[in-house]
Order: C-alpha cells, then structure tokens, then sequence
C-alpha cells in the first residue's frame, strides 16, 4: 500500500500511486456495496463527524452512507445553523470538537484553505469535503472511478472540462488529478469563467464548444455556480446555454463511445440538456454518485489504517 | 551633556553616495563634526564619551512612512511604548505614522492626543500622519490647514482608495495651496474589491480571490493626471508591480511632484511565500510574482522608487488565524526592515548608501524633515549596525505586541548595535 498520508485535504500532494491505491481499493467497495449484505468493520469503534460549514446534501449523504457501512459511529454536524453565528472563529470549534476525539472528520467549507487550516489543530484524519474554490479531493477520485471503469483506462484520454471553471473546487481537483496521470485535458468556457494563469496548468483553453470538444474520449460538464457569482459573469443564462450547454448537437463533436459526467447538482436547461443528461448510453452521472460513497468508503479506511498506525507507534496522542 | 564621539566606524552617506571609514562626534543632539579615515582626525575633547564603532557600520537612522501604531483603539495590538521599542531595535529613529487608527486621525484634537501620547511614550521620533477625509470616507476633506498646524507631516487615508474623483481633486487642489504632501494608495477599488491574492497560476491554484496586478496602475494613472491637473505633492505609498513602474517614470519625467515607495515585503518576498495559506504573509496589496518582486528591486536601486517602508501593521493573532480570506492583512516590521532590506545588499542588487538613500535620505527629504542625513549640523539620529551578523528570527523575541512576522524563522543578516536619537542612545549596550 503507497497511501500514507494523514489527511485527505487535496489532490495536489498526491503521488499517482496513491491516487491509484484509493482506486483500487475503491472497487472492493464498488462490489461490497452491490452485494446483499452492504456492512463491514473497518471503521468498528471510530467517529466520524461531518461538519459542513455550507449546504450539502449529496456529499454529505455520501459520507454518512459510506461511514456507516464501514461501522463507524457518524454524526452530522450542520454548522451554518450552529455556532458559527455566534461569533465563534474556527479554531475555536475545531477545538472543541477535537476535544470530543473524533477519528474522522469530513469538513466542508465556504473558504478556500479553511479545511487545510482545521487540520492543523485537531488530532484525526481530516478530509476536505470541499472548501471554497479550492479543491474538492473525493469528487475528483470519484471522477476518475467512473471513468477508467467507462474507459477501461486512464491515461492518454482527451477530457473536456466545461463550463464556470472559475468558480469550482471540481474543477481544480479534477485537473490536478487527471494530469498527474498523463491525460490531455482541454477547458472549454466563456473567458469570464476562466481562472487567471489557467494555460500554466498544462491545460489547453477553448472558448467554443464545437472546437474544444473534438474527438474528446469525456465530457466532464461543471454547475454554473449561481450562488458564488456577484453580477456580471455571463450575460445570461439563455446566451449561457446557447453557446456553452451540452446538447445532442454540440456533443456530436465529441467521440461516439464519448461519455457524459456531471457532478451534480446538475442545472437542466443551463449547462446541460436534460436529454442528454438522461441518456443511458452516454450518461454516467448516476454512476459518478455510485462510485462517490465507494471511493468515500476507500478513502476513510486508508486514513483510518495510517491513523491506527500512527497512534500505534504514538505519533498522535 | 557630553559629546560622543564614535570612531572607527564606516560611514554610510546617503547624500554623496559613499562608505567611508571615519569617525563622527555628536554634540548638542547634533552632529558636530565627521572626519575621515582613523580616529586621530577627529579633535578628542577630554570630556567626550568614546565608543569604538569596531569597523560596523555607522548610517542616519531609518525615516519609516506609514507605521500603523494602534493608538488610539486597539492598543492591545500596538502601543507608542511597545512599537517605539521595536523602531529603536530595528533602527527606526522616526516613526511616521498612519491615521487609520480607531478612530481615524482627522482633526487636530485627535493629532494632539497622538503627540501627546507619542512624547510621552516612545523612545524615537514620531511624525504623525492624518487623514485626507473625515473618517477615511472619501467624502468630505480634514481640516488640513489645522492638521498641518498641529503638526501633520502629510495627508493620506491609509490603504483606502478615495473613489469619488471630485473628492480627490479638491482635496489635492486646497492641499496644493498650502504645500501640503498627499499619500495615496493606488489601487482601483472595484478590481481590487475582496481579493486576497494577486491573479495568476498560484491564485488559481489556492483558490482564492485574487486582483489583477493592472489594477495597481490603473488606480496610478488616475492619480498620475489628478496631480497633473492640481499640481500637488503627492507621494504613492506603496508600488509593487511592474506594470505601474513606466506610468511612474512618465510622470516624474513630466516634472510632477511624484515620488512612489514600495513595502520591504514587495521587495524581500513574493506570492509563492504564502505557501499553504499562510496568512502571515498576506499584506495589502498584496505580494506579487518574483518578476514583480525583482522590478521592484530594480527600481529602487535605479532611484525610481524612492521610499522603502516597513508599512508595519500589528495585528493580533485572533484576527490572522482565520481561512485566508478572512484574515486580517498586514505584518509588524519594524525590527525586521533593516535586516530584509540587508538582503538586496547581500544579493549585489544594491549598494550600501543607496539603500539608505531610500531608508532615510528620501523619506526623510519628502517629509521636509532635516533628519535622514549623515552631515554636521544634522540632527544625531543614527543607527550603528552589522550587516554581516547572522540570526534565526523567532518572532516571540520581537517588541512589538504583536507577533505577525512573514519572517519567523527565517535565516537573516544585520544586527542593529546602537540606535540614537538627537544624540541620546535609545537602543544597544556600548
């Protein structure tokens, strides 16, 4: 086993095998998951806390799930309704409920570098469910799931990553990802969209869809992220969806055996054509959700290995 | 009192440009006499205290624009005593002092707390600063004839952008009329609005919200023809990319009344410091790519930008231990202005008086001040240091109340020996 990491906070300090070593195991999970009796141990006896500091419902579902089909004790902790209002700084929380000794400690968070930030002060594994725009480690090792099961590889695929890269932790976790294992990754957006100094990140930019989306082996279609625009991003949504919005005559340009991947929660009529979205022979976005609480599962019991390990040799108190 | 006379120092001469072995006798809070070469030029009065300077190096202390000393309001995070300590350490002997206090510094009675304060505490000299517009909110300007009365050196709201251009032109137009120095931070605000970071590959990377560098020179070419059109004195408080550096030189080429200063940290550290979201390093604006960072060294050495400042900023460590984007900006420097600036001599980008042309001849000159200078009759306000000694800079070791250093930890060079103001030592064991 190549993962000996403490925390799961970013695609960015992976090594390839380690990413490879999550996915590998995550397919014991895919298969445990479709059998009849959905239980192990691994996590017997280890808490797991879900703090999500912003709405989530399908990650954190997906982390609940795939704790407690591991056997460990989860607890969800809402935190735009809880103390947060009350004036109380981050460290001051992650104190406290480190002094509850969880094991696992799923954190989502509106600022980048904020999940970074916690880890420094608690004693468990932490994974970053998501903060800011940043990263968002577990979607991108979902992704990557879903497409070397699709493709039978990954490597050497051409993947299309569309739509307000700007704006999304996918994106980014995504890109690192898929780069580090040698794919050719093409962005496709309105350059309002597009991250300063993007071209330095080993990636090719297109503005037009038809042009970028040529012979791809993936169309990986990101959510316009209304709720992290102040004003004045795209013209509107309908030019939005005429130029930049998957539909069956823009995925023409795209390979036949092409597939279709979103990471929810998707806008029809937006970003993508609800047609598309639908259809079983391109689309694997209910599969990416499959694949998410397996490579969750995977995720977890690496870190809870390398925690008992190392509170084995008393690194941690 | 009696005089002292140093010798066997090396003299640092902003004015003439020099480094000189020689010895300096300071009478009266002046100094009285500069001889070269080994002590026996100099006339030894038999009263005279003799301090062997051992060959170190001997410069007029540091005139530092734009110090943030916390009073009045937030005292816990720096006081006049606690960062006139600090400036004594760092060989800072004049403190000129940023209004953008609690409240702000915008009428005379609020300055005259603040020299009050000031000579009652504070080891070094202090300039205050006050505001350009009743509390820094770009609408209506300060009693600037008052202020400049009650003993304001210049006129500046701190790292807030006057937005309304009508605002800022009759500001600068009545400040012109009574020789007023106006300090400005360019920065175009709606650009600049919320970042945290400088846009590139590392702000993309982390991330976070970030600000164009173009933004620094847009906000410079408005204020460019602003002092065109008024003809005042104005003074941009801190520089710090390339793109703003030919809009500068135009106008100083132009014959307007330009001069730009740049932060010791936009000269000694770059975006890439930030590292893991270490909001120690996070200043206003905020640091640049390396290609920025080395113009900006350039363009101190070329003369171009006149002012190094430490722009020392205390803040606690409630208000730095936050997600990046959240945390306060800026960073305590007093005490480590000399030793970072130290680094652009130790680099071979700069010599010796040249940097101090910009740590004290300069600022020193732009404030109409006639310290800054190493020549008899000036006032004895020098610093005695070793470029060369080496140290780990642990930041719980600093003066100042506040501990937020970009450089804890780091290997530096120079070590301030003795600091004196009018000819009293304020700093150093001799």
């Amino acid at each position: 086993m190549t993962f000996r990491a403490k925390h799961l906070l970013g695609i960015e300090p992976l090594a390839p095998d380690e990413i490879r070593t999550i996915l590998d195991l995550s397919e014991q999970y895919v298969d445990l998951n479709r059998g009849a009796l959905k239980h192990s141990d691994v996590l017997s006896g280890l808490t797991q806390i879900n703090m999500f500091f912003e709405n989530s419902t399908r990650t954190q579902a997906s982390f609940e799930l795939a704790g407690k089909r591991l056997g460990a004790d989860v607890m969800n902790m809402s935190m735009q309704a809880s103390s947060i209002k009350k004036g109380e700084t981050l460290i001051d929380t992650a104190l406290t409920l480190n002094a509850m000794h969880p094991d696992l400690l799923v954190v989502r968070h509106p600022h980048s570098g904020a999940v970074d930030l916690l880890a420094q002060k608690v004693n468990c594994a932490v994974l970053n469910a998501g903060d800011g725009r940043h990263e968002h480690p577990t979607q991108a090792l979902l992704d990557a799931l879903t497409i070397r099961r699709a493709k039978g590889r990954l490597h050497r695929l051409n993947i299309a990553i569309c739509g307000d890269i700007a704006h999304s932790r996918v994106a980014r976790s995504n890109i690192l990802l898929l780069g580090k294992l040698e794919n050719r990754i093409r962005l496709i957006g309105p350059p309002t969209l597009m991250p300063a100094g993007i071209a330095e990140f080993g990636v090719e930019v297109y503005d037009d869809m038809k042009q970028g989306l040529q012979d791809v082996d993936v169309v990986m279609m990101l959510r316009l992220q209304r709720e992290r625009m102040d004003g004045g991003f795209i013209p509107s949504e309908r030019e939005y969806y005429h130029r930049f919005g998957l539909d069956a005559e823009k995925l023409a340009y795209a390979k036949e055996d092409a597939i279709v991947m979103h990471p929810g929660p998707m806008n029809r009529g937006v970003e993508i054509d609800g047609e598309i979205a639908d259809d079983i022979n391109r689309s694997v976005i209910q599969e990416q959700v499959e694949m998410g609480v397996a490579v969750r599962m995977a995720a977890m019991d690496l870190l809870a290995r390398n925690l008992r390990a190392q509170k084995a040799e008393g690194v941690w108190a | 009192m009696t005089d002292i006379l140093l010798t066997n120092a090396r003299l640092i001469d902003p004015e003439a440009g020099t480094e000189t072995p020689g010895t300096v006798r300071i009478s009266g809070g002046k100094i009285a006499e500069i001889s070269p070469g080994p002590p026996e030029g100099a006339k030894q009065k038999a009263s005279a205290t003799v301090i062997d300077c051992r060959g170190k190096c001997l410069a007029p202390g540091i005139v530092d624009i734009g110090v943030k000393v916390c009073e009045p309001g937030e005292r816990h995070k720096e006081s006049f005593k606690s960062a006139g300590l600090a400036a004594a350490a760092g060989g800072v002997t004049t403190m000129v002092t940023r209004p953008d206090t609690l409240p702000a510094i915008d009428t005379p009675e609020v300055l005259e707390f603040v020299t009050r304060r000031a000579r009652e505490a504070s080891p070094v000299r202090i300039k205050p600063m006050a505001t350009l517009t009743k509390a820094r909110e770009g609408r209506e300007m300060v009693e600037i004839g008052f202020l400049l009365d009650a003993g304001a050196v210049a006129f500046t709201d701190g790292d807030r952008v006057t937005e309304n251009t009508k605002v800022l032109s009759r500001a600068m137009t009545y400040a012109r009329s009574l020789d007023a120095l106006v300090i400005a931070h360019p920065q175009e605000p709606g650009l600049s609005k919320g970042a945290a970071v400088t846009s590139g590959k590392f702000a993309s990377l982390r991330g976070l919200p970030a600000v164009s560098p173009m933004a620094e020179r847009m906000a410079l070419d408005r204020d460019m023809a602003l002092v065109e059109m008024t003809g005042v004195k104005y003074h941009a408080d801190q520089i710090s990319t390339a793109r703003a550096l030919p809009a500068l030189e135009r106008a100083k080429k132009n014959g307007l009344n330009v001069t730009a200063g740049v932060s010791i940290h936009h000269l000694a550290l770059n975006e890439l410091d930030v590292g893991d979201y270490r909001t120690f390093f996070k200043v206003k604006p905020p640091l640049r790519s390396e290609d920025d960072r080395v113009a900006m060294v350039q363009a101190v050495a070329s003369g171009l930008i006149d002012v190094i400042s430490s722009m020392h900023t205390p803040q606690d460590e409630e208000s730095k231990r936050l997600p990046y984007e959240e945390a306060a900006s800026g960073a305590v420097a007093l005490e480590t202005l000399l030793p970072a600036a130290l680094r652009l001599v130790h680099s071979g980008a700069i010599a010796l008086p040249a940097l101090w042309r910009a740590l004290s001849l300069n600022p020193a000159r732009r404030l109409g001040l006639d310290t800054g200078r190493l020549a008899v009759g000036a006032p004895a306000d020098l610093v005695l240091f070793d470029p060369d000694a080496p140290f780990v800079l642990d930041r719980f070791k600093l003066r100042s109340k506040s501990k937020n250093t970009p450089f804890d930890g780091a290997r530096m060079q120079g070590r301030v020996l003795a600091t004196f103001v009018a000819g009293t030592q304020v700093f150093g064991e001799l």
